[in-house]
């Protein structure tokens, strides 16, 4: 009864988004302000809806209602409750299921924070917001029916893929679902200010928020995927540059050139069409996104089960949602002023250098993630782009933001001297050259790279310090956007670190241990004391036991696992990870080479990653900046005059 | 032109791609094998490990090595369509190669769901399923009467897949 009282939900909802996507788009165009004020409640609807809907699922899996296939098929009485919970979106249907109750949490939100906004503006853009939802919608509705009932019930179900079995399965995918759906606002923004012939400061301002929250999310679920695939997979690696992967790195990138352009726009009214175009792209990549992953079209560790029809539909979704978008763009785009003129030596030029290099880097790794398919769609053969391509193309389109992020910040709109540039930078130049030179020598051993790598480090966070000095001296406190450009650039800083020291310092050592055994690695060593058998939930396990020592002192025992989860399922690997601020100690258990498993030989991997944690560290930094930038007042400053202008009313 | 209309250009141009792309199998790998004979093994049969089996046997006959296990379940699927055909005749002789599997489970599997093969060698370490280029189970071989693979089905055999290829290549080879 449940699942069909879901199943009810999500088409009234279907239904409800289509009348947001259509009534309030033309009271908008024809001035008809009952049509208009039906957005807000028309949204509310969809969203309680998609929520019962959503609950229903959830109940289903709470109870074990294996009449439910995709319950039969991603869960079973013997998963623990919290994964039997986020089992939810373990699977195709659930997860599209998340996608569209976040959208419609989105749009909630737009539709309660967007009092100071004028009418039509909010029809326009809760209208897009249900179009897009309708679209989804149907794309579960049609194809991807979570609540698709089974005859006979199975007495048990299948289970979740044990990769999922981690906690970061509880976060990771709502986490960057939450960035990769946010773009839909600045997208239905940019649709809504085109559609009116409005690209004005104002339309900037009410983005700049909305982007950077969906850009936090974004930031947020890529560290804890990236973070989950080190502990979970046993392979010691942060990025595989795998298509998944960069389907949730494009968006990023180039919400996060979004981010810079909109602040041009705002403060100088330039870059008007690009940063349409940017907020069209940044959605149309979460869109592509997701029918990478959904589709099946690629080839990835995220193989998740494929259905053609599915990928057609959601093909043809991409097509209408991102083709209508482009041809208004190209016929409303000649039509914009071109807003304020700029020097070539301006802060205006420097932002745009870093836009077109964050999205050449877009375009560089879509490329690479499309090029099999290229390959393959001219009937030339197969074949798969890996790292090396990433890492030749990738890296070097950085290195020159590095250099600029320092020199964005300190120059001035409009027009600047090279000179007086120089004469405020030159300090961190100094520091710079000192850096390269001296650190690599103290964290071990010279070496170009590091070398390359420090000195831009030293040259970033310098800059920050002079940066802030020059601030301070400037009369009247400095806005919480400053702060948070601050403290994301500084994340930036902290991620270089990270990546430059684990890429050339880290160690890794195979080696076959029999209990009593050591290891050395990065002035540590591993004793192998030998695997006993244990029992979890639904899993049996080998659990290794290795003492950590340190110049001869023991500092802790590290317990990594062997983890065997039966149904032909390949066993999983839990890595032992001694965390520490300036490194990580990493050991998993390979395979068993002897028969004898207790007290036989193993096959053991040992790694020692120098700063590893700085990756996430400097991730987490970014999006704190981001946070701090979205608490400045003057995003709500007219909510809070209208609010007194209620208040005095009443 | 007006140069705005350039994303959209663009945009078209690349939906064309994957739609293209959507009708192509990415994990469907043309073996290297096919033209080249079959490689050498001598394993111990399933059923009794005393016995062996090498695909020398075989020669002068056109034969199906199909490769499965008792925790595949794909297998499973599979199945049925090979005891079927190889009820009604329609099938050359067939092998099974159980594939990194425990003996007992194999032989339980082959209990409860029947047995079509005329033999089956039993790969315990998957040494065999390494030199043939199995990178996931069910895999079918079509040998020749030289010992040459014709044909490569990846995944589960489908009524559609011998109709339509195997059992026209098997003709032909026949003759």
């Amino acid at each position: 009864m449940i699942p069909e009282l879901g199943l009810f939900a999500l088409l009234l909802s279907l239904f409800a988004a289509l009348a947001l996507g259509i009534l309030p788009l033309i009271g908008a165009q024809r001035n008809i302000p009952a049509w208009m004020a039906f957005a807000r409640p028309a949204t509310s609807a969809v969203f309680l809806l998609i929520a019962v809907s959503y609950a229903c699922l959830t109940w289903a899996f709470y109870s074990n209602d294996f009449s439910v296939l995709y319950v039969a098929a991603h869960s079973n009485t013997r998963l623990p409750l919290m994964y039997r919970l986020s089992a939810v979106w373990g699977g195709h249907e659930g997860s599209l299921l998340l996608w569209v109750f976040m959208l419609a949490g989105w749009s909630l939100a737009v539709a309660r924070f967007s009092r100071q906004l004028p009418q039509a503006m909010v029809a326009r853009v809760l209208g897009v917001l249900g179009l897009v939802m309708a679209g989804m919608l149907a794309f579960v509705v049609f194809t991807s029916n979570p609540f698709d009932r089974v005859l006979p019930p199975p007495a048990e179900g299948r289970s979740l893929n044990p990769l999922l079995q981690d906690p970061g399965l509880v976060y990771h995918p709502p986490m960057l679902y939450m960035g990769y759906v946010g773009f839909s606002v600045a997208f239905a923004f940019a649709i809504s200010a085109l559609i009116a012939g409005q690209l004005d400061a104002a339309w900037a301002r009410w983005s700049r928020p909305w982007t950077t929250a969906a850009w936090i999310f974004l930031t947020l679920g890529i560290a804890l995927g990236s973070w989950w695939a080190y502990n979970e997979l046993g392979w010691g690696g942060w990025w595989f540059w795998d298509p998944v992967e960069n389907a949730s790195f494009m968006p990023w990138l180039v919400g996060a050139a979004l981010i810079h352009s909109l602040a041009v726009t705002e403060k100088r009214g330039s870059f008007k069409n690009w940063t349409v175009l940017l907020a069209i792209a940044a959605f149309s990549l979460s869109l592509l996104g997701t029918f990478l992953v959904r589709s099946g079209v690629l080839t990835s560790v995220h193989a998740f089960a494929s259905d053609p029809r599915r990928g057609i539909f959601i093909l043809m979704l991409l097509a209408i949602v991102v083709g209508s978008s482009l041809m208004l763009f190209a016929a409303r785009a000649p039509k914009v002023s071109l807003g304020g003129a700029f020097a070539l030596v301006s802060r205006e030029t420097l932002l745009l250098i870093n836009n077109v290099l964050l999205v050449v880097a877009a375009a560089s790794v879509l490329l690479g993630t499309l090029y099999p398919l290229v390959i393959d769609a001219l009937g030339l053969g197969k074949i798969s782009v890996g790292p090396p391509y990433f890492n030749a193309v990738f890296v070097p389109i950085m290195l020159p933001i590095l250099v600029l992020v320092a020199i964005g910040p300190m120059a001035r709109w409009k027009h600047d001297e090279p000179k007086a540039i120089i004469g405020k930078l030159w300090p961190a130049a100094v520091i710079a050259v000192l850096a390269g030179i001296a650190l690599p020598w103290a964290a071990g051993g010279w070496n170009g790279a590091v070398a390359l790598g420090l000195a831009l480090v030293g040259w970033m966070v310098a800059a920050l310090v002079l940066q802030a000095a020059d601030r301070f001296k400037k009369p009247g406190a400095a806005t919480p956007s400053w702060w948070g450009m601050q403290v994301a650039h500084f994340g930036l800083a902290v991620f270089v670190v990270g990546v430059t020291l684990v890429l050339n310092y880290q160690e890794e050592r195979d080696v076959r241990m029999e209990p009593g055994d050591t290891v050395n690695v990065g002035n540590h060593q591993f004793k192998f004391l030998g695997v006993r058998a244990s029992e979890g939930p639904n899993y049996q396990a080998w659990v290794g036991s290795f003492e950590l020592y340190r110049h001869g002192r023991l500092l802790r025992t590290l317990h990594p696992e062997k983890r065997n989860y039966g149904m032909g399922t390949m066993p999983m690997t839990e890595a032992a990870i001694d965390v520490g601020l300036t490194r990580d100690l990493y050991v998993s258990l390979g395979e068993p080479l002897t028969a004898d498993k207790e007290n036989g030989a193993w096959a053991v991997r040992v790694y020692f990653k120098p700063f590893v944690d700085w990756i996430w560290g400097g991730a987490l930094l970014m999006a704190l900046g981001g946070f701090i930038a979205i608490s400045d007042r003057r995003y709500r400053l007219s909510v809070k005059r209208a609010a007194a202008l209620a208040g005095a009313r009443a | 032109m007006n140069k705005f209309v350039w994303p959209l250009i663009i945009f078209v141009a690349l939906v064309g791609l994957l739609a293209v792309g959507l009708n192509l199998n990415p994990r469907e790998v043309p073996s290297p094998l096919i033209g080249k004979p079959a490689p050498a093994f001598d394993l111990p049969q399933l059923a009794n490990p005393e016995a062996r089996f090498t695909p020398k046997e075989m020669q002068g006959r056109v034969w199906l090595l199909n490769v499965w296990a008792s925790w595949c379940v794909s297998c499973r699927e599979e199945h049925p369509v090979l005891i079927e055909y190889a009820q009604k005749g329609a099938l050359p002789p067939l092998v099974g190669l159980n594939y990194k599997d425990k003996r007992e489970d194999g032989l339980r599997w082959l209990k409860r769901y029947g047995d079509p093969y005329l033999v089956t060698a039993f790969d315990a370490d998957g040494r065999v399923g390494i030199d043939y280029g199995v990178y996931g189970v069910p895999e079918t071989y079509l040998i020749d009467k030289a010992g040459v693979i014709r044909f490569k089905q990846i995944g589960p055999i489908t009524p559609e897949a011998l109709e339509k290829k195997i059992l026209p290549l098997i003709k032909e080879l026949e003759k």
